[in-house]
């Protein structure tokens, strides 16, 4: 019997200034051909990194916020956002990305991704993983 | 119990790969099983056997070089990691035109599907890096 496992990979920094963001992300997208159950969570300046109209022509780096877009097509469609970290930033979902997915047990409805949990909603949630890898 | 071991800083400038070789070591020393070590992000620096440390220090890649050989370890480095920072076996140095590879030994390159599945087997991975 194959394994599945609740993979959880945090991401705590903002998506441009330093490679986390993007090296969590490719990580996630290889991770998905594993069917494990992979659930995303966005804390401290990581909420940055679903921000839209992103632009990184001033910096020369690679703009890579659309890649997120794609997750829902790789069943990736857990995706936590911390309240708090939002709210401290003066930000809320209307300046995120809309990252959606079709839910196959619901006739392929389109839903959103992205779920604004609470501080204390989040350290359930990680309590309840297998794995955690914070980037 | 079965480790993962996940390395996601380079060699000396932060203590985290120090760290990840003592644990790596003490883990098998005490009859656990180490499933792979997994070098990330600037973790990979830590395969080139082009360093050459002063020699009253520690070498951390021959270190790392010999736990392998001794425990038949299975290390891997990220590929689109290890690209990116110009870290080459054989194969990829051929491949991109470049005069030399620079991997020390018992590293080995191979994709982020091998940490992923040291996540699966091991009972616990461990995360050394900021």
């Amino acid at each position: 019997m194959s394994v599945i496992k609740k993979f959880l990979y945090v991401n705590r920094r903002a998506p441009h200034g330093s490679i986390y963001a993007l090296e969590s992300l490719e990580v996630v997208l290889i991770g998905a051909a594993f069917d494990q159950d992979v659930a995303l969570a966005f804390i401290d300046d990581g909420v940055y990194q679903l921000m839209l109209n992103q632009d990184t022509s001033g910096i020369a780096t690679k703009n890579f916020s659309s890649t997120y877009k794609a997750l829902g097509d790789y069943d990736v469609n857990k995706i936590y956002v911390e309240k708090e970290s939002l709210e401290m930033r003066g930000l809320s979902k209307e300046n995120l990305l809309p990252l959606t997915y079709e839910d196959e047990d619901d006739d392929w409805a389109e839903k959103d991704s992205i779920q604004i949990v609470t501080s204390a909603e989040l350290s359930d949630i990680i309590d309840n993983q297998d794995l955690i890898f914070s980037f | 119990m079965k480790f993962g071991i996940m390395v996601n800083e380079g060699p000396y400038t932060h203590q985290a790969s120090d760290t990840a070789y003592h644990f790596t070591a003490a883990a098998l020393n005490n009859g656990h099983e180490i499933v792979r070590v997994f070098f990330y992000q600037d973790g990979v620096n830590n395969g080139t056997r082009l360093a050459v440390p002063p020699q009253d220090d520690r070498n951390i890649t021959t270190r790392w070089s010999e736990l392998a050989a001794q425990h038949d370890l299975d290390m891997v480095l990220c590929v689109a990691a290890a690209q990116r920072r110009g870290l080459l076996d054989k194969d990829e140095a051929k491949r991109a035109g470049k005069d030399t590879d620079n991997m020390a030994p018992g590293f080995n390159i191979s994709g982020l599907g091998q940490l992923i599945d040291a996540g699966i087997q091991a009972d616990r991975v461990m995360i050394f890096g900021d």
